[in-house]
């Protein structure tokens, strides 16, 4: 610094004394609200969901549509509760708590709708890569074959899986139209807004403007819809290629959280590991940095430390074993 | 700044605050998470600025984009100085308690009007007056850049010419308020932490401090040499007079990363000895005597790394390097058992207890409390320490605790690699949303938005040249000449030219940049070259 030095410039040699710990100001810690679940007394801060009471009271609650990260849209309605004095079920994820409120999470009219909710969606879509809500069902006794079954079905959505790039996969067949993925595509998270519903009634789906391919649309592959998709219809290319050849084994997956590789931000990533080869990468919702989401290069951009010829996908057993060798 | 090298603030602080500039930053390609927290800031109120020659992506997201001509960012800076005092708006109190140096800077800046800049740097004086308005006028206000001001010949006077803007408006040292430099790689900031610079030991300790150093000798049982020791751009220099003669370069790729390429090939392909420590061979190593294959750090090593906002996080390691390829702990362990010292066998976390051992800013964080807080960010003194969420709170301390932060008086000066006749264009390089740096990384996975490296020029030049969309186009500098594709970018105006060095084997984007450096920093002016392009009359091969 000596061309333009300050002459009252401290000596850079001279550590800088420790100075107080800077005064973070606190979040306002919101007055309580008590309420009863299942006739247990909770309290949650003002401006709690009916969910966070249900989590208090340590009651499982079923959610498809609401995730930590996103703003509910409450368009699922297997969250329903019952709330003393409402003439309908409300929806759990997004009705805020109010002193005195009681709510019922176990009544008979309770489980009815959240069965018949799951029935409905699992009639019309396939459920088959959607662990949780298949376990909501088992819980629920849902029986989707009782809207028919073989040629006498019931209309679904079934339709071709969509596969235009080499990252992800949209299968919309899988697809109960949480809107997750539009939010997180739009302002929850990436603001880019490259898809949004289109139709109405039975024939909406989540679509790109005019049902381009994503190759032509808005889409900057930062996968953020992939992590918050709850079914499947939304998958990593290398995921769908493992399920394919019947590779992709959850239960023999390790997860290491680490940080990313490229720009200093740094994101954590978790790995997802099997045999020893990464699969796949997420981010915890909890993290501060990233509440989940990543950019193009977080979420795809590990192949360098293992794509030794280049391009090979990890589902490929045989190119597998030979880089291994 | 003020003595440590670290940006002033939090993420969090960004989605709080009520003014946010970004200043020669595209954060929305570059820092994409980082954007979400800017983009919250936008939608919790805060107004936004972005100084960047581009229309960048980010620059679409700003209430007001301030389009500057590349290389003046002094001008802008002293301009927005000089309003925010015509206008009264200087925090006058914090002025006088906390900083030093003012009447110099004020005298440096009174050059600088609203006319001037408008003149220099091609920003409306209208939306200078309201940059320096709102700036001072903010409750709270982040000033945020990248690379646009770093790249530099005089980099560091771009920063200090920064700072004098938030010393001016009392805009650091609280909570809100801060200076935020974003780095542009996932430890480049741990890395100078550590002392991986000329000057420093770890945790910024002074190389030429005698105590501090003798701290270090006493832990290490060895002398230090007590002078600071070469630059990147004085290694450099240092080749060509023949006073360098080896060198071991560890995770970097200088042959295809730095300005005027084909100097810096002749000069490392003339060393005596050159090891090089990568996961690739890449351009470096293939000319290296030894490489030697390392793991990736993030992936396949045990340690820490250091974020923008100082935070220090575990790395984890989820799989094993390939066979043949090592730890770089490993290989460095290796060497000094070789050389005789008896290292043993490498403990990442005992290495990070000798660290904390030494350096009082990293003394708190056990990597028990890092894994239980995820992260702390530095200062953090001892284990009852949070960590500082923002830096310099001793500035609004009654009294004052330490120096006060200093005014600079930094001269303006333009770009080295000057436009003429014969170069009228300026080219600026910088980033694009899926690719880095020299594509090492990057190029190996499948991504949909990678296309051919083009020249991107302003649609109204490209019509001046009579080129099309994706012709290959002659481009030179007064250092070397390469070919590539055409693109037309509305975001450029005419006569800015943008490449990347992402594709170094496709188009050799470094053989044009200028390696003028900065003498303080040693980084080069990558940001300002000045080209000429030419269509290629005869095609070439038989296409």
């Amino acid at each position: 610094m000596e061309t333009n030095a300050n002459p009252d410039a401290p000596d850079l040699k001279i550590p800088v004394p420790r100075g107080p710990v800077p005064d973070v100001p606190r979040r306002e810690r919101a007055a309580a609200v008590e309420m009863t679940v299942d006739g247990r007394a909770v309290a949650v801060p003002a401006g709690a969901t009916l969910l966070d009471a249900c989590r208090q009271a340590g009651v499982e609650t079923p959610t498809l549509c609401y995730l930590e990260n996103l703003t509910p849209v409450n368009v699922c309605r297997v969250c329903v509760v019952e709330l003393e004095g409402s003439r309908t079920l409300v929806p759990a994820c997004s009705r805020k708590a109010e002193a005195g409120m009681s709510v019922r999470t176990d009544s008979e009219r309770v489980r009815l709708s959240r069965r018949m909710v799951l029935e409905f969606l699992a009639s019309a879509t396939d459920v088959s890569t959607a662990p949780e809500l298949r376990g909501y069902m088992t819980e629920y006794g849902a029986a989707p074959d009782r809207y028919g079954n073989g040629s006498e079905r019931a209309a679904t959505v079934a339709q071709p899986v969509k596969i235009d790039n080499d990252l992800y996969i949209r299968d919309y067949s899988k697809c109960i139209l949480c809107y997750k993925c539009v939010e997180a595509c739009g302002e929850d998270a990436q603001n880019t807004f490259a898809i949004a519903v289109a139709g109405r009634g039975f024939d909406a789906e989540i679509s790109t403007e005019y049902d381009v391919p994503l190759t032509e649309s808005a889409c900057v592959y930062c996968g953020n819809c992939i992590g918050v998709c709850p079914t499947g219809a939304l998958m990593s290319k290398t995921e769908r290629d493992m399920r394919e050849a019947g590779s992709w084994d959850e239960a023999r997956q390790e997860r290491t959280d680490t940080i990313c590789p490229y720009c200093g931000v740094g994101c954590t990533l978790t790995v997802h590991t099997q045999e020893k080869r990464i699969v796949k990468v997420s981010s915890p919702l909890d993290q501060e940095v990233t509440r989940g989401h990543l950019c193009i290069k977080g979420r795809f951009g590990w192949q360098f430390v293992q794509n030794i010829d280049g391009g090979q996908s990890p589902g490929d057993e045989r190119a597998a074993s030979e880089n291994d060798a | 700044m003020f003595g440590v090298g670290g940006g002033t603030s939090s993420y969090r602080e960004i989605e709080e605050t009520d003014v946010i500039l970004l200043w020669g930053s595209n954060a929305r390609e570059t820092h994409p998470i980082f954007f979400h927290h800017v983009l919250q800031g936008a939608r919790n109120g805060a107004r936004m600025f972005v100084v960047d020659p581009r229309r960048t992506s980010s620059a679409q997201w700003a209430d007001r984009w301030l389009g500057i001509d590349v290389g003046t960012d002094i001008t802008l800076a002293h301009a927005v100085g000089r309003e925010i005092l015509a206008a009264g708006l200087e925090n006058r109190e914090f002025i006088e308690r906390a900083t030093s140096g003012f009447e110099t800077y004020r005298e440096c800046v009174q050059p600088f009007t609203l006319e001037y800049a408008e003149r220099e740097t091609g920003v409306p004086a209208e939306a200078v007056r309201e940059l320096a308005h709102d700036y001072a006028r903010a409750g709270r206000a982040q000033l945020c850049w990248t690379l646009g001001i770093t790249e530099h010949h005089n980099a560091v006077d771009n920063v200090l010419a920064l700072i004098n803007l938030a010393l001016l408006t009392g805009h650091v040292g609280r909570w809100g308020s801060g200076l935020c430099p974003i780095r542009g790689q996932n430890n480049v900031q741990g890395s100078g932490d550590m002392g991986a610079l000329p000057d420093r030991l770890p945790g910024f300790q002074h190389v030429e401090n005698d105590a501090l150093r003798a701290k270090f000798e006493r832990a290490w049982g060895c002398a230090i040499p007590p002078k600071r020791g070469w630059r990147l751009n004085e290694m450099f220099d240092a080749m060509e007079r023949g006073d360098l003669t080896a060198a071991y370069v560890l995770g970097e790729n200088p042959v295809s990363s730095e300005a005027d390429k084909n100097r810096i090939l002749g000069l490392m392909q003339g060393l005596e000895c050159l090891v090089v420590q990568d996961l690739f061979l890449t351009q470096t190593a293939e000319i290296a005597d030894v490489v030697l294959p390392a793991g990736a750090g993030w992936s396949e090593s045990e340690g820490t790394v250091t974020s923008s906002e100082r935070k220090v996080q575990r790395m984890r390691r989820a799989t094993a390097p390939p066979e043949g390829a090592k730890d770089d702990l490993e290989i460095l362990f290796a060497i000094a058992n070789a050389l005789g010292a008896a290292w043993g066998r490498p403990d990442p976390e005992a290495l990070w207890n000798e660290l904390r051992s030494l350096s009082p800013m990293h003394g708190g964080m056990s990597y028990e409390r890092l894994e239980r807080l995820g992260g702390i960010r530095w200062p953090c003194y001892d284990e009852s320490h949070p960590g500082e969420q923002f830096l310099h709170s001793r500035l609004w301390a009654d009294p004052l605790i330490g120096p006060r932060a200093p005014f600079s008086a930094v001269e303006d000066s333009r770009a080295v690699d000057k436009l003429n006749a014969e170069y009228p264009i300026r080219l600026t390089t910088g980033r694009r949303l899926d690719s880095y740096n020299t594509g090492v990384q990057s190029a190996l996975f499948p991504s949909p938005l990678r296309r051919e490296e083009t020249l991107d020029l302003s649609p109204e030049d490209g019509e001046r040249l009579a080129l099309q969309e994706y012709e290959r186009v002659m481009v030179r500098s007064r250092r070397g000449a390469v070919t590539a594709p055409v693109r037309f970018d509305p975001g450029l105006r005419p006569g800015l030219a943008f490449m990347t060095p992402h594709f170094p084997d496709q188009v050799d984007t470094n053989k044009l940049t200028i390696d003028a450096v900065d003498p303080k920093s040693g980084t080069a002016e990558f940001k300002a070259t000045a080209i000429r392009v030419d269509k290629i009359e005869a095609p070439l091969g038989g296409d």
